[in-house]
């Protein structure tokens, strides 16, 4: 029951679409900062500039309730070193975790994290949401503090970053006495809805089911002040223009370029189809400064037509779970635990396994040993950390309702069975973002960004103290200036350009477009990169931009949306391609084996590769890796006026 | 009589990410509204179960399901492939998701 067979079954005619059709009609909204994606950076984002006395206005393509890769949940904030309990400097810390991350990470957003995000922790408390075991349900596990009822987790507690300590399979390895404390566990999925009610409660307007389709530059030219942005609603399929003194990109990450299947993309991804990196896409052609675009890397933790991940036993967020092999042998891998402090598998423990299957000592299937552990800590990872990460909260909900026992139990871990991925399998790079300065300002006027949006972004509390950095900027600005003057004719034609596959009824809808796609990407930007590749990819993608793309048909405003997506998904992968054909090198950590350039040209490898558009055509820049300079005395320097947790 | 036979296409696969109780679901569209990505449409009947309509662009958060406000009305149904299994450490037994 609830299909849609079901009901023309018993209707005896299709349902009509629910919601008002739209199309050609506009709704003009004016606002100080308007920001752009309601997940977790854009909620804090608009609650952070209303705080700060200002009108603000928010896009988000689903519902801000549950939208995002943060909607339903998220199980660890993440670095925390300002946290009472901690045994490290934030500033400090900071600059371990930019060494620990490696060259091309975010050294701006690292230290607004470092030194914000327990502040944006302890309002995220004020306003509802739960960050202590306050019930204490689960006295005993390792971790717990008495005191505050905080729960740290063990990630990052001998060192920074993800990889094993290389102590640690000495005995006495990581004692509570010296752990770092700077990773919390939370219980996150009360988060989004909280952050909703308190944008409503701020008077923050918020426009619900609107993809947001373009940025509005001063006067129509490329490159000058964004005074607002375009929308539309994957409902009624209404064109919203919003006219704004700031705006805050805080949208998603791009994915799925290589991955050919729409019927099952949604049960193989980590992510859901929504976050497909238009933002990064719309501030390109407004002629902001974008970089990282050129990674790339075959799918790991984003899956790919295997299982989902986190459904396996011993997926990210497992925290402590060992796995054994079919025999009940432990495996020698890292349990991302105590044991280990939070490390994560390499790829020579990872191969070291892959060779004891094939030689006959390990014995498929694995399991995830939750019987095999200490009951408080099987516990916490069960009911805290898994019932509170995104995803696995609704698989802790059936499989325990399905008789999953985690005192008794072992899940099937489906790594090993699956072995690696196909090579041509890639995934788009999610370092790749918006460039920014040390307030978050893009390179255009009255353009910010936060979250996933920004180059080289983290997770979940990294968007929440990004954003809540990014709207305190974006409203001290917006207190400066007057609205700007939109270009009709811009707007005009964007208008056009965003309905026209709902003009037609017949061609090719936006699932083929993106297979279409998703195969040139699989074909020339895969595992071996050339010259030629390249070209053939770029000749190819002009193609279907001259045949296909005039034949893209919506049938409803829903249909549009996801074509409008798909459209940006093209811009993507040609900007994926442009960057990465101007880096003549080849870069395991960009993910980049270029079989005309093998070598890894050391001085090039040294600096950001940025891109930009100058009517119309790329204009590429270099700067170098830590051009954010010293970030202690940076950090200070632009927040001489910050008053920390909010107090009403 | 038989039930009346329409030509439809194949049906999208997946097609049922959760299982709606119709005679415990009241129609108060919280899942609507909560699915980040429009899974849903209302039923043009007030009070009436809502429609899976995009039931192949679900990504399985299950928020739905967690935010259904009515007992028994709403059971998350992962698809074939996606059931998770598990093993009785004890005696072995390899259970799957029902």
């Amino acid at each position: 029951m609830g299909t849609w067979h079901d009901y023309l079954k018993a209707a005896g005619t299709p349902p009509e679409w629910p919601y008002p059709i739209k199309y050609g009609e506009e709704t003009e909204v004016e606002t100080d900062v308007l920001v752009l994606g309601g997940g977790i950076a854009g909620c804090w984002a608009a609650i952070s500039a209303a705080r700060n006395g200002v009108k603000v206005a928010l896009f988000e393509k689903g519902d801000v309730r549950r939208s995002g890769a943060g909607g339903p949940g998220c199980d660890h904030w993440c670095n925390v070193p300002a946290n009472p309990l901690s045994r490290v400097d934030p500033d400090e810390w900071a600059i371990e975790m930019i060494n620990a991350l490696g060259d091309y990470s975010n050294g701006i957003g690292i230290e607004i994290q470092c030194r914000e995000d327990y502040d944006t922790l302890l309002e995220m408390e004020q306003m509802g949401g739960k960050i202590r075991d306050d019930k204490d349900e689960f006295v005993g596990a390792e971790g717990r503090d008495p005191e505050t009822k905080l729960m740290f987790s063990p990630r990052y507690g001998a060192k920074a970053g993800y990889g094993a300590h290389p102590d640690w399979r000495k005995p006495g390895f990581n004692p509570p006495e010296k752990r770092n404390n700077v990773v919390i566990r939370i219980w996150g999925s009360t988060f989004k809805p909280i952050l909703k009610r308190e944008c409503k409660k701020l008077g923050v307007q918020i426009f619900d089911r609107v993809m947001a389709t373009s940025l509005l530059n001063e006067n129509g030219k490329q490159g000058a002040r964004v005074v607002g942005a375009t929308g539309i609603n994957g409902r009624t399929g209404e064109f919203i223009i919003a006219r704004a003194k700031a705006t805050i990109i805080a949208t998603a990450g791009s994915g799925q370029l290589w991955n050919i299947d729409m019927e099952h993309g949604g049960y193989s991804y980590m992510y859901s189809r929504n976050e497909n990196g238009d933002g990064s896409v719309m501030a390109f052609k407004a002629g902001a400064t974008i970089t990282m675009r050129e990674g790339s890397h075959p799918f790991g933790i984003a899956s790919g037509l295997k299982h989902k991940w986190y459904t396996g036993g011993g997926d990210a967020s497992y925290e402590n779970v060992p796995i054994v092999d079919a025999n009940n042998v432990k495996l020698d891998l890292v349990t991302q635990g105590w044991a280990d402090a939070g490390a994560m598998n390499s790829p020579d423990l990872l191969q070291a396994v892959r060779d004891g299957v094939e030689s006959g000592k390990f014995e498929l299937p694995m399991f995830g040993d939750f019987a095999g552990m200490k009951p408080e800590e099987s516990n916490a990872t069960w009911n805290l950390m898994l019932n509170e990460e995104s995803t696995t909260k609704i698989m802790v909900k059936t499989m325990t309702e399905g008789g999953f026992d985690h005192t008794r139990d072992q899940i099937m871990n489906y790594s090993f069975i699956e072995m690696q991925s196909p090579p041509q399998y890639y995934d788009a790079p999610r370092g790749g973002g918006i460039l920014h300065d040390w307030n978050l300002k893009t390179t255009l006027d009255g353009l910010y960004a936060a979250g996933t949006a920004v180059f080289s972004p983290e997770d979940h509390s990294f968007a929440a103290s990004t954003g809540r950095y990014a709207g305190r900027k974006a409203a001290a600005y917006a207190k400066t200036v007057e609205l700007g003057e939109v270009c009709r004719e811009q707007i005009a034609k964007e208008k056009e350009r965003v309905l026209a596959p709902a003009m037609r009824s017949e061609g090719i809808e936006w699932k083929e477009l993106h297979n279409g796609l998703c195969r040139v990407m699989q074909y020339y930007v895969s595992q071996y990169k050339t010259e030629r590749l390249y070209n053939l990819a770029l000749e190819e993608i002009a193609r279907i931009e001259e045949n296909a793309v005039p034949q893209l048909y919506a049938l409803d405003p829903h249909k549009l949306m996801r074509s409008l997506e798909t459209l940006s998904a093209i811009e993507s992968a040609k900007i994926i391609i442009y960057a990465q054909k101007e880096r003549k090198l080849s870069s395991p950590k960009l993910g980049i084996n270029r079989l005309d350039y093998p070598e890894p040209d050391e001085e090039e490898l040294k600096k950001y590769l940025l891109m930009h558009l100058e009517n119309d055509e790329v204009v590429f820049e270099r700067i170098p890796i830590r051009f954010w300079g010293n970030m202690k005395e940076q950090y200070e320097a632009h927040n001489q006026d910050y008053t920390g947790v909010y107090k009403g | 009589m038989a039930d009346k036979v329409f030509a439809l296409p194949n049906v999208q696969t997946p097609s049922v990410p959760v299982k709606i109780n119709p005679d415990k679901c009241i129609g108060c569209n919280t899942c609507v509204e909560t699915c980040q990505i429009d899974v849903f449409i209302p039923n043009p009947k007030k009070g009436a179960p809502p429609i899976i309509l995009h039931a192949e662009e679900c990504w399985y958060c299950g928020c739905c399901a967690t935010d259904c406000p009515t007992p028994g009305a709403m059971e998350f149904n992962w698809p074939l492939p996606l059931k998770p299994r598990w093993r009785n450490k004890e005696t072995g037994v390899v259970s799957q998701l029902k």
